[in-house]
């Protein structure tokens, strides 16, 4: 049941926040903000309970639609737990990042905020794939419309094409689904959305790859990774702040979750023949965008980059599918929704400040803004990969396990690593090294940050040093979840093996 | 009773057609467009009549008193815009409006 | 008293978190006491650990603080292994490290960022430490990445230059091409023998693999990667001329005594896997000495005072290098000690040089400084005598040790040991000339009123200065370590090759002492010589080895990135919208907005089903 609360809180939070606009525009970010925290304490108060014999911590399931085998099945195990965290924090800093910035139309914005967050905390539970489906979509839209109201000079692009590009691969997952609920129709007898009954179903080889595709593309476009990540830059660069940190700190993770989640256990043989493409892609993504995140001179647009570079290494863990490459993939997905989330914080903070996120035009800042300029190099080192912060445990455990299921592709990823000392240190030698000189840009609003800002990049500070240094609280809690997928493919790889 | 023959009348039907659509096609007034239109109308309703007399049914005439009501109702809308239109426009030439154009 | 071990890197650890959280509030001297005395304590406690250790007689003490991680099999923990090795290596790390935090207290006194300069010191010693202590290979690489980015920051300290950025990102780049080499290292040990703890690895690899076999080797190379690029040998020595860029403490503990010798510590660590991959071993070998030739010749022709030294300590890693390659790894890690002691002694009066002359660091803008700065001046002498190896000083005992071994080697051995008595040779060349360029002769730039200095300052020199001289009597408790593969144990070398290796250091000397003392040779008629002028640029570019790697990889890399900033991808996609743009503009064509047209088109249309109907 409090599973329907935790997502019913935010969805009427929402509602309320909108509403509260007309009283007072002070009070929507207030709502939002005691809503979030009330949810994310909800959360918390999950964290002691102790999971089922299924492994499930907490679960619902109500009919829905009984004609269709559709029910409103919402499970949460250890793996979905980090990632409502995750939310559930992001969500309190992205308001945060919101709190000053937004002023027009603020109700309409806490709305989508809210909305969006039930959308993804949906995703991170839902086990019935309609339901799945639905959520999905209840994540995009007002992440649309967050992108085309509150975003930069060329909003009404980007929001196109993020909404495009997540739409038309999401269809190609909705088919997927039907495939799955005929399947079933087919060999059960009834249709079913649900995910231990589709867990069952068996497909003829070629059948199986494409409606395994479907998922796939779908969760790579989410991912993104190379070839469908070119939505990303744009959408990053328009969106106000809070929905960067949304997105790169939540949204992308959905579409890893996805894969750890869906694509592979239902599909273990199509998966299993898929996976060299699969990795070679992640290796490609992350030396690629690398580079071209190393070319860009807007800030946003590089750290998106970056972002699609570091989601390679979730990729290339999810399909080594060890135990070691699944745990460094969700690491993975925890510190980088920390990282680049203060990444794109601090450059949104920049962006308020001196309206530009040319990096050209920047330089020197170190003497101007020293705290910002800590706190900036603090998230590039973590970027980076830095042994001692959470990035490094999630690289190095998917490219330790990703060794032991290819050596090349993990060979070639590994300069990955070389990659992102380049581009980090670029960033820091451009925006806050050098001299300090007068700038095309307006600095008069250029100050350090101030206490509320210090709070939060303190906490994702904190956050990340614990990831680094006692990476076993997280990995203690997702470890059965991922060990039970693990044993539940193994038969079927070791059959496929042996034929 | 010597009947008539159902081809001459849906021949004439035919011929009715042609004449309305033809009208349709090359009259730039717009109210000679909506008689033409009424002619076709008419064509399909005698089309009707005739194939319900060779067959005996009803089904036929019910149709075109359908076909009749349609008709008024099309004319009294019509040429309520088409006075709308003069109104606005000061012209009754439908190639003057095309503004709805790609 | 052993179990606190994890207390050696805290102490540094504390202090930075001090200095970061007060972010430069504090006054300089709480800062000063914070800074050095953090280091101090670490020293404290690392002697008296050191001195229970030895006399508890074990071989070696492991110390398990927490659990990093466990995921699978794969179970690093943040646990201290401390054995001869360490033990001599956290002595140094501590003990010079100490000094030379305080000497900084003094150096840097005027900076305005007094206080992130003792932070950023503060971290690399905690992570050095974790480097040297840690029990598994994947916490040495947490101190080994620690200690790289306390590099970086270091070199960048002044950064509003951006040749000082661009030094720093230099140095780090290049390093973490060796560091990347090493994780996959790791990556390969751990998928073939299943723990990434030292000791078992090293157990595993010699129960496991074959001598020679094509694993070993592999592994071996990889993590000869991480050591080159650590240690500025070649081919990754590039970085490490620029990183003088950096406060002249930095290049005295970083770039001298600990970091750089980070790669003999991992070698000399894991000499196991490297005596079952005798190739590697040998390869070893061949990158000390190329290494010590090349930076011989390169210091011969450098101007800049630092820069001279950097390209010395270079040479004298390869030295080290070339004692892991024959076998001779207490030799190794000994001339790592007697090395840390006089080039940080080397730098550290250098610095004081530096300051004296008002940021001069041209030598030839200098000379005649003997009589204005003697502490800098005797400093200097018994640096430069420990390192050209003069008879019973720090150095001469431990190059002896390396040029002996090398003779005593099989196969190569003996083109080795003349390849190595040779760079001992450029080594008394380049250090005096050095020494008299600077101290003798006529002033040419400016004159110092006096010599910076100061207790804080004068004393760890002083304390340098001895450990230069009698460093050579330390003896080092690494038996225990090495005795598993240890070759040599007593040298049977006649007197007269005893006697050649003595002197040669010696005519090198003479021969400086001839060229910028005596004047009797001029090096003006020297360089009118064309081919020494083409030699000398050659030299002084560092063998064009920079030009190199630009052309092979920065510019293409940089070309590739500028020509692809708009992301090739996404044109694809652009061509897709593109697409439908053309399209839409061709069917809109037929919305003319004739009632009429539409008219006849459905008309038409009309026309052609029915007689498709028909016809069918």
């Amino acid at each position: 049941m409090i599973l329907v609360w935790l997502i019913s809180i935010l969805f009427v939070g929402g509602i309320i926040a909108w509403l509260s606009e007309r009283i007072n525009p002070a009070y929507p970010r207030i709502i939002a903000l005691i809503t979030v925290v009330l949810d994310l304490l909800l959360m918390l108060s999950v964290l002691g309970s102790e999971p089922n014999a299924g492994g499930w911590i907490a679960s619902v399931n109500a009919e829905w639609v009984p004609r269709f085998g559709i029910s409103f099945y919402l499970a949460l195990d250890g793996l979905s737990v980090l990632l409502i965290l995750l939310t559930g924090f992001l969500g309190v800093i992205a308001i945060g990042s919101a709190w000053d910035e937004i002023k027009e139309r603020a109700g309409f914005f806490y709305f989508n905020l809210l909305w969006t967050l039930a959308g993804v905390l949906g995703v991170f539970t839902a086990l019935d794939l309609f339901l799945f489906f639905f959520f999905w979509e209840v994540m995009l839209i007002p992440m649309y419309f967050i992108i085309a109201i509150w975003g930069h000079e060329n909003k009404n692009y980007a929001a196109m094409k993020f909404f495009i590009f997540t739409q038309v691969t999401g269809m190609l997952m909705l088919v997927s689904i039907l495939m799955l609920a005929y399947f079933h129709l087919v060999q059960i007898g009834n249709l079913s959305f649900d995910y231990h009954d589709l867990l069952r179903i068996e497909m003829g080889n070629q059948i199986e790859m494409w409606v395994m595709l479907g998922f796939f593309v779908a969760f790579t476009t989410k991912l993104p990774s190379v070839p469908f990540h070119s939505w990303l830059p744009d959408a990053h660069s328009q969106a106000p702040t809070a929905g960067s940190v949304i997105l790169a700190g939540i949204l992308l993770k959905t579409g890893a979750y996805g894969l750890i989640r869906f694509a592979v256990p239902l599909f273990p043989e199509a998966s299993l023949s898929f996976a060299p493409i699969a990795m070679t892609l992640a290796a490609i993504s992350i030396l690629y965008c690398a580079k071209v995140a190393f070319a860009q001179t807007d800030i946003k647009r590089l750290i998106a980059y970056t972002s699609v570079s570091h989601m390679g290494f979730v990729t290339l863990g999810i399909y080594a599918w060890n135990e070691q490459a699944l745990q460094g993939a969700v690491m993975t997905m925890l510190a980088h929704g920390l990282s680049a989330a203060a990444l794109f914080m601090l450059a949104g903070g920049l962006q308020h400040r001196i309206h530009t996120r040319e990096m050209p035009d920047m330089g020197g800042f170190w003497v101007k803004v020293p705290r910002m300029a800590v706190v900036a190099l603090f998230f590039s080192v973590a970027a980076l990969g830095m042994p001692g912060l959470g990035n490094f445990v999630g690289e190095f455990l998917a490219l330790l396990g990703a060794f032991q299921a290819n050596i090349p592709i993990t060979v070639i990823s590994a300069f990955g690593l070389i990659l992102a000392s380049v581009y980090s240190l670029w960033v820091i030698q451009m925006i806050f090294h050098g001299e300090y000189t007068d700038k095309k840009i307006d600095d008069s609003h250029l100050t350090d940050l101030n206490g509320r800002e210090m709070f939060y990049f303190g906490a994702m500070m904190l956050g990340l040093v614990w990831m680094g240094m006692y990476p076993q609280s997280f990995l203690n809690l997702s470890q059965p979840v991922l060990v039970e997928l693990l044993n539940n493919t193994q038969s079927i790889f070791a059959a496929v093996v042996q034929n | 009773m010597e009947s008539i023959p159902i081809e001459h009348g849906l021949i004439l039907a035919a011929i009715l057609f042609s004449i309305g659509l033809i009208g349709v096609l090359t009259r730039r007034n717009i109210v000679f467009v909506l008689m033409s239109l009424e002619i076709m109308l008419n064509a399909s309703g005698l089309a009707f009549i005739v194939a319900a007399s060779r067959w005996g049914h009803a089904e036929g005439q019910i149709m075109f008193l359908m076909i009749l009501t349609l008709a008024a109702a099309e004319v009294a809308v019509g040429l309520g815009l088409i006075i709308q239109m003069f109104r606005r426009y000061k012209t009754v030439d439908i190639n003057e409006l095309s503004e709805m154009k790609g | 008293m052993l179990d606190l071990i994890w207390l050696l890197p805290t102490y540094p650890l504390l202090g930075f978190l001090a200095l970061v959280l007060t972010s430069g509030r504090l006054p300089k001297k709480i800062v000063g006491i914070i800074g050095a005395g953090s280091v101090g304590l670490s020293f404290l406690t690392a002697a008296i650990i050191a001195t229970q250790f030895l006399a508890g007689g074990e071989d070696y003490f492991v110390k398990e603080v927490w659990a990093w991680m466990a995921v699978g099999s794969f179970t690093p923990g943040f646990s201290f292994y401390l054995d001869g090795l360490s033990l001599v290596m956290m002595l140094v790390i501590t003990g010079v490290g100490f000094l030379i935090h305080l000497y900084a207290t003094g150096y840097m006194a005027d900076d305005p960022s007094f206080s992130r300069f003792f932070s950023y010191m503060n971290l690399f010693v905690a992570a050095m430490l974790m480097l040297v202590l840690g029990d598994n290979l994947v916490l040495l690489y947490l101190g080994w990445e620690g200690v790289g980015l306390c590099s970086y920051l270091l070199i960048g300290f002044w950064y509003t230059n951006p040749a000082n950025g661009y030094a720093a990102r230099k140095a780090f780049i290049v390093t973490r091409v060796g560091d990347t080499s090493m994780a996959i290292g790791l990556f390969l040990l751990f998928a073939q023998l299943g723990t990434l703890n030292i000791q078992d690895v090293l157990h595993a690899a010699e129960a496991e693999w074959a001598v020679g076999s094509g694993l070993a080797i592999a592994a071996a190379l990889l993590l000869l990667g991480g050591a080159v690029g650590k240690s500025a040998q070649l081919p990754l020595q590039t970085w490490l001329p620029d990183a003088m860029a950096g406060p002249t403490p930095i290049s005295a503990l970083i770039h001298a005594a600990t970091m750089v010798t980070a790669g003999v510590y991992l070698i000399a660590r894991t000499h196991i896997l490297f005596e079952i991959a005798p190739s590697v071993q040998l390869l070893v070998a061949w990158i000390g000495l190329i290494t010590v030739l090349m930076a011989g010749f390169i210091a011969l022709t450098q101007s800049d005072i630092k820069r001279i030294l950097a390209f010395s300590t270079m040479s004298q890693i390869g030295y080290m290098f070339l004692a892991l390659g024959v076998g001779a790894w207490s030799a190794a890690i000994f001339h790592l000690m007697t090395h840390a002691f006089f080039k940080a002694l080397l730098f550290l009066a250098s610095g004081t040089v530096i300051l004296s002359v008002h940021h001069e660091q041209n030598i030839f803008k200098m000379g005649g400084l003997r009589k204005k700065l003697p502490v800098s001046f005797a400093s200097f002498l018994i640096g430069s005598l420990a390192l050209t190896a003069f008879p019973f000083t720090s150095g001469y005992f431990s190059k002896d040790e390396i040029l002996l071994a090398a003779l005593e080697m099989d196969g190569p051995g003996t083109i080795l040991w003349v390849g190595g008595v040779l760079g001992a040779f450029l080594t008394g060349i380049y250090t005096f000339r050095l020494f008299f360029i600077v101290f003798f002769g006529e002033n040419k730039g400016h004159v110092p009123e006096n010599e910076v200095g100061g207790i804080h300052m004068n004393g760890p020199l002083f304390l340098l200065m001895i450990l230069s001289l009698v460093g050579g009597f330390i003896a080092i408790p690494v038996e225990s370590v090495f005795s598993h593969g240890e070759v040599h144990e007593e040298h049977h070398v006649s007197t007269l090759i005893h006697g050649f290796m003595i002197a040669v250091p010696l005519i090198g000397i003479v021969i400086s002492y001839l060229f910028f003392y005596a004047k009797i040779f001029s090096i003006e008629k020297l360089m009118s010589i064309p081919i020494s002028q083409t030699l000398h640029r050659f030299w002084f570019s560092g063998w064009g080895m920079d030009w190199l790697y630009d052309r092979l990889i920065v510019f293409p890399f940089l070309w590739l990135s500028k020509i692809n900033k708009a992301d090739l991808i996404d044109s694809f996609y652009a061509f897709i919208v593109k697409f439908a743009r053309a399209s839409n503009a061709m069917i809109v064509r037929t919305q003319t907005g004739y009632i009429r047209w539409y008219a006849l088109s459905i008309a038409a249309g009309l026309v052609v089903l029915i007689s498709i109907g028909v016809l069918l």
